[in-house]
């Protein structure tokens, strides 16, 4: 039973109802309403608690400037959307909504108790107690955390897809009612790409809330030539026309972001399981046409923030747009021309209008003369100083304006269901702002409208300033003819249009940021932003201690940063300012507008980066064969390998256990293939790694490797790897996994930009090799059988040389090199021939129980051999010298960083420097990151001074101990003392420094 | 997303480049001879004016190649881009000095610069 819907009227498919919940309870609407309007068609107004006191909150607007209406929408944990504004979400059969912010319900809500002690939450409240003494927070956060608040996040993984798409194009138009309209057919005529976006769900704006019969547009009604124009677009093939798609970023260069809602209106089983919930658009247009309207504004009196009190216009568009009479009897409270005719248009369809307040002393003789004949009050030079009604208005308090900015004469009570109000118009200036645009007072508005320009855009219309259709028709055809010209279609002229309306007096507002209630200052309850819960009086003290910048004020008392961004709240908060600092509206300014104009899912931000599309993964030609040989995989870069194998039966820690013994006792394999691998030729290129790395390259001969540490400008390790010297003027650098990319670009910025005299080139040749490194007692007997006609001994084949070779055929570099101290060779095939061999080698390797292993065993074998890793034993602040690496510095040429070496920091004896530890009892394995400290017992003073951390821990098959390695302050000199790692709760570990070569002193492999 | 016209291969935007910071800073050719604090104004010091400078960008997702751009960092407009090894064009700021037309120095917000 909609007992509040028109028998006729509206834009909702009366053959097609729905049925909703909202908190449980069933509710009958129509396709096209939206939850506001099916709500109020229902005589359901309050749906929601406010943030910070809790107080009933009803609907305020009919679209997305309305402040406080928000709802969660869904039940399902993983899917419910919080803080969806009920004036926007579209119904649809078996939605399921709920109130948000109040327990145990809606209607007796326990936080409400924070509005009985209003009083002491003053403005700066929050801020207050947290700048206060640690005491004030830790008791109020708990409270504060239950208390203030808005919907529940969704709690699993979004089921949903979502999509983002780019477009270019001459024109876009932001806004799809009247001006944009006009705008849109102009350029599109001329032939220009033209993008029309429109946040609702209908094109039309405004004329949707018009009387349809009394406006015609081209002869039609304008719903009829609103259709006539979305036809003609339509069948344009340069023209895209998109609706529920809000133009939320207005950036640089005229890149404007559009969000685009493809399914949320539909219900779940409608829904195309092939395309997206939402879609980003990322438009990059030569011109833009802004025609994004204008909100009307509330007013601000004592008790302005009941269930019921709405914005003249939205009762308007619930009238005419849904067919809803948003109450039955209705006081209009105005300082303006326009809301008259929402008062009229509401007496024609049954409103019983008991009332129209008007702030001006004199409203205009046509106007009253039309209100006397309709039978309705008015109250001329008044203003409403009180309301009642719990849960929805009651009744409307109501006395004469003195002219003095006080009340005069007798009150006069007022029995109503509806306060219909208006303040006047705002432009929406926030895509202009966010454009760096500049906006100019306005005295006529009175309010901000945009002034100029700094990116190829114009507004039109109401956006502009422009609050009679005729204007906007006019304006918009004029801004698309303009846009269409420089974007490249000369001559482009205004789309021609007749408007038929009765005569109605133009707007003249005037400025009434606040009005008197008669009552003391610290009685008054006048609320400027309804989802934040800011009061005039909340600004006035905000001014009064000292936040004199429209900037600082809006932080200290949260003013329009809701998520509704203040839409309703802007000017009238900004002419408080001003009235209380006696500063003009220019000189108070406005507070910056920023993306996004209203929220936008993350969902919609991510795109197709979700998932296993969330970032690149790069596998290795021997991928296949790990992940059916039990491989657990690691991210490394944007590389996916293999951390270890386990085999049936074993865990992870067992798996990498017997993975690095067997890689000691017999033979182990590691795919290797995502090393970064740059191929370096030219005829300089032996003097461009001597410039690069810090240790000597010159004498390197062909068919021979080297270790090379590179460091940036300051001195410190940057990345490091092995060279191959393949020819004179023909080199193969590796690089670490994680720094291929990195390195590449660096090298190249050199040669660019400071080397432009070397004859070097570099090229990527990471993918174009597989590797396989084959080390152990038996890895010259498995290279042996791999490689053909090939003999890998020792005395053949010397440790740090090169040879070209083929296994089974397959063309090969074997590289004799080693990260983990046992003999072991590197073999590298084209790609697509690295399964062919990994498989060789297993097959080869197969009487010595070969084993596969991955990165965390080589991490273990490395550091049971004491070599670094660049990035887990580096950190960005470690020198060559810090490493106790000799030889690393050549003194016989510049490289990169040499100066820094000698830096008067850089030599500190005091450095930390890299050493190993060992700790006393030899089953404690360290925890990684953990902080050395020189005292057995944990100091008192914070933060505890440390001597250093651990960089890396294990606990080695090997040795049969755990093993560490750690930067430690002055690490050289306190070989074989003792050291005490921090940890949490108990007392600091003992541990003995040594050097890193673990292999070398603890001695036979056990 | 700003659009940056690359001296080879044309206008494009921003996500194909990574930047380089101020351009026309050669590495010393006499590290050896240099006080450490000569050497860290090479090393860490860098210019940040609002206004007028040069600076490098790399078309990392196109030619790869480093360029040198004039850009006023006021406005993030470009004044011109040139290849490395050409001198730095001699261009000023055209038209308002800032989108909102405030002077170089100072918030680009009206209201905090009459309120200072
Ligand atoms: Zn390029």
């Amino acid at each position: 039973m909609q007992r509040f819907r028109l028998h006729q009227g509206g834009l909702i498919d009366r053959s097609r109802p729905v049925h909703f919940t909202f908190d449980g309870r069933s509710y009958e609407g129509y396709t096209g309403d939206t939850l506001a309007s099916a709500l109020l068609a229902n005589g359901v107004h309050m749906i929601a608690r406010s943030f910070k006191y809790h107080r009933p909150r009803g609907i305020l607007g009919a679209g997305s400037e309305d402040p406080a209406g928000l709802v969660q929408v869904g039940a399902n944990a993983n899917e419910t959307d919080p803080n969806m504004r009920a004036t926007e979400v579209e119904i649809f059969d078996g939605l399921e909504t709920f109130s948000q912010n109040c327990w145990p319900s809606l209607s007796f809500d326990i936080g409400a108790v924070n509005d009985l002690v209003w009083r002491w939450l003053p403005a700066g409240f929050y801020y207050k107690t947290f700048m206060g003494p640690p005491a004030n927070w830790m008791f109020f956060e708990p409270l504060i955390r239950r208390a203030a608040g808005l919907g529940k996040a969704p709690e699993g993984k979004d089921p949903d897809r979502y999509e983002s798409q780019n477009r270019h194009c001459d024109v876009l138009v932001a806004g799809g009612g009247p001006s944009g309209l006009m705008a849109a057919l102009t350029a599109a005529r001329s032939g220009a790409r033209v993008i029309l976006s429109e946040e609702t769900p209908l094109l039309g704006g405004r004329l949707n809330a018009l009387d349809p019969s009394e406006t015609s547009i081209n002869g039609k009604t304008p719903r009829e030539w609103v259709a006539a124009c979305e036809a003609e677009l339509a069948k344009l093939p340069n023209v895209t026309v998109l609706t529920r798609t809000c133009a939320f970023g207005y950036y640089a260069d005229n890149f404007v972001a559009l969000a685009q809602i493809e399914q949320d209106h539909l219900a779940p089983a409608a829904r195309d399981a092939a395309r997206p919930r939402q879609r980003l658009w990322r438009i990059r247009a030569k011109e833009v046409v802004l025609a994004t309207g204008a909100t009307e504004r509330p007013l601000v009196f004592h008790g302005n923030d009941r269930p019921g009190i709405m914005l003249a216009s939205a009762a308007e568009t619930y009238l005419h747009r849904y067919g809803v009479k948003a109450g039955n009897r209705a006081v209009v409270f105005t300082n303006n021309n326009g809301a008259w005719g929402s008062a009229f248009a509401l007496a024609k369809a049954g409103v019983q209008i008991v009332a129209i307040v008007d702030a001006r002393p004199a409203p205009e003789e046509a106007l009253m003369r039309q209100a006397a004949s309709l039978g309705i009050p008015v109250h001329p030079h008044a203003t409403i100083v009180d309301t009642r009604g719990q849960f929805r208005v009651k009744t409307a308090v109501v006395r004469r304006l003195d002219g003095h900015r006080g009340v005069s004469g007798e009150a006069t009570v007022i029995n109503c269901d509806l306060i219909a109000v208006s303040g006047g118009w705002s432009p929406n200036a926030a895509l202009f702002s966010q454009s760096r645009g500049k906006l100019r007072f306005d005295a006529g508005l009175p309010g901000f409208r945009p002034g100029p320009s700094w990116q190829a855009e114009r507004s039109a219309g109401a956006a502009n300033g422009a609050m009679k259709l005729a204007d906007c028709l006019a304006e918009g055809a004029a801004a698309g003819a303009d846009a269409a010209t420089k974007s490249g279609f000369a001559g482009t002229n205004p789309a021609a249009y007749t408007l038929q309306q009765p005569d109605a007096p133009s707007y003249n507002g005037i400025a009434t940021w606040q009005l008197p209630s008669g009552r003391s200052a610290s009685s008054t309850r006048a609320f400027v932003d309804l989802q934040n819960d800011v009061q005039a009086k909340d600004l006035k003290l905000a001014v009064q201690e000292g936040y004199a910048s429209v900037e600082h004020a809006k932080r200290y008392t949260t003013t329009g940063m809701g998520t509704d961004q203040g839409k309703t709240v802007g000017i009238n908060a900004f002419g408080i300012l001003a009235d209380e600092l006696g500063k003009s509206m220019q000189e108070v300014g406005v507070t910056t507008y920023r993306q996004p104009f209203k929220p936008i899912t993350f969902g919609a931000l991510a795109g197709q980066h979700g998932g296993a599309l969330y970032a690149p993964r790069r596998t290795t030609p021997m991928h296949d064969w790990h992940e059916s040989h039990g491989a657990v995989f690691e991210p490394v870069g944007e590389w996916l390998r293999a951390q270890v194998y386990t085999r049936p039966g074993e865990t992870f820690a067992s798996a990498l256990q017997r993975e690095a013994r067997t890689a000691r006792t017999s033979v182990g394999v590691l795919d290797a293939s995502t090393l970064g691998k740059i191929d370096i030729r030219g005829k300089d290129a032996r003097e461009f790694l001597n410039r690069v790395y810090s240790n000597a390259w010159l004498k390197l001969a062909p068919g021979r490797c080297r270790y090379g540490l590179m460091l940036k400008e300051d001195g410190m390790v940057f990345d490091d790897g092995v060279t191959a010297c393949l020819a004179e003027d023909h080199f193969h650098m590796t690089t670490t996994t994680g720094g291929a990319a990195r390195v590449l670009n660096w090298l190249e910025e050199y040669l660019q930009t400071e080397w432009t005299d070397l004859e070097v080139y570099l090229t990527s040749v990471t993918e174009q090799w597989a590797v396989a490194a084959i080390g152990g007692p038996k890895a010259a007997e498995v290279v042996a059988a791999v490689a053909d006609k090939f003999n890998p001994n020792p005395g053949n084949f010397p440790f740090m040389s090169f040879r070209e070779a083929t296994a089974g055929g397959i063309p090969a570099r074997i590289f004799r090199i080693s990260f983990t101290g046992e003999l072991s060779y590197e073999i590298n095939v084209p790609a697509s021939y690295g399964l062919a061999l990994w498989e060789r080698v297993m097959a080869a390797g197969d009487k010595y129980k070969i084993t596969a292993y991955g990165t965390e065993a080589m991490h273990l074998l490395r550091a049971e051999k004491g070599f670094i890793i660049v990035g887990q034993d580096t950190d960005g602040t470690v020198a060559p010298d810090d490493l106790r690496m000799p030889g690393m510095a050549k003194t016989s040429a510049d490289f990169i960083g040499r100066r820094s070496l000698t830096r008067a920091d850089t030599v500190r004896k005091d450095r930390k420097q890299l050493v190993g530890l060992l700790t006393e009892d030899p089953s404690v394995v360290l925890m990684e990151g953990a902080h050395i400290i020189a005292t057995a017992v944990e100091p008192v003073e914070r933060p505890a001074p440390a001597l250093g951390h651990v960089t890396s821990s294990y606990k080695s098959p090997n040795l049969n101990r755990s093993i560490a390695l750690a930067l430690v302050k002055g690490g050289g000199e306190l070989i074989g003392k003792t050291v005490y790692v921090s940890r949490k709760g108990a007392d600091p570990i003992h541990a003995t420094v040594v050097e890193t070569d673990f292999m070398k002193q603890v001695g036979s492999h056990s | 997303m700003l659009l940056i016209t690359c001296p080879h291969c044309g206008t494009r935007d921003q996500s194909e480049f990574t930047y380089g910071g101020e351009a026309h800073i050669s590495r010393p050719a006499n590290s050896e001879t240099m006080t450490d604090a000569q050497w860290a104004e090479f090393v860490f010091m860098r210019n940040n004016p609002k206004g007028v400078w040069a600076e490098r960008w790399m078309h990392a997702s196109g030619c790869r190649k480093w360029f040198n751009a004039v850009r006023d960092t006021s406005t993030d407009r470009f004044l011109a881009v040139y290849k490395i090894g050409e001198p730095r064009p001699n261009v000023t700021a055209a038209g308002l000095a800032t989108p909102s037309g405030e002077p170089v120095i100072g918030s680009g917000n009206d209201a905090a610069k009459v309120m200072r």
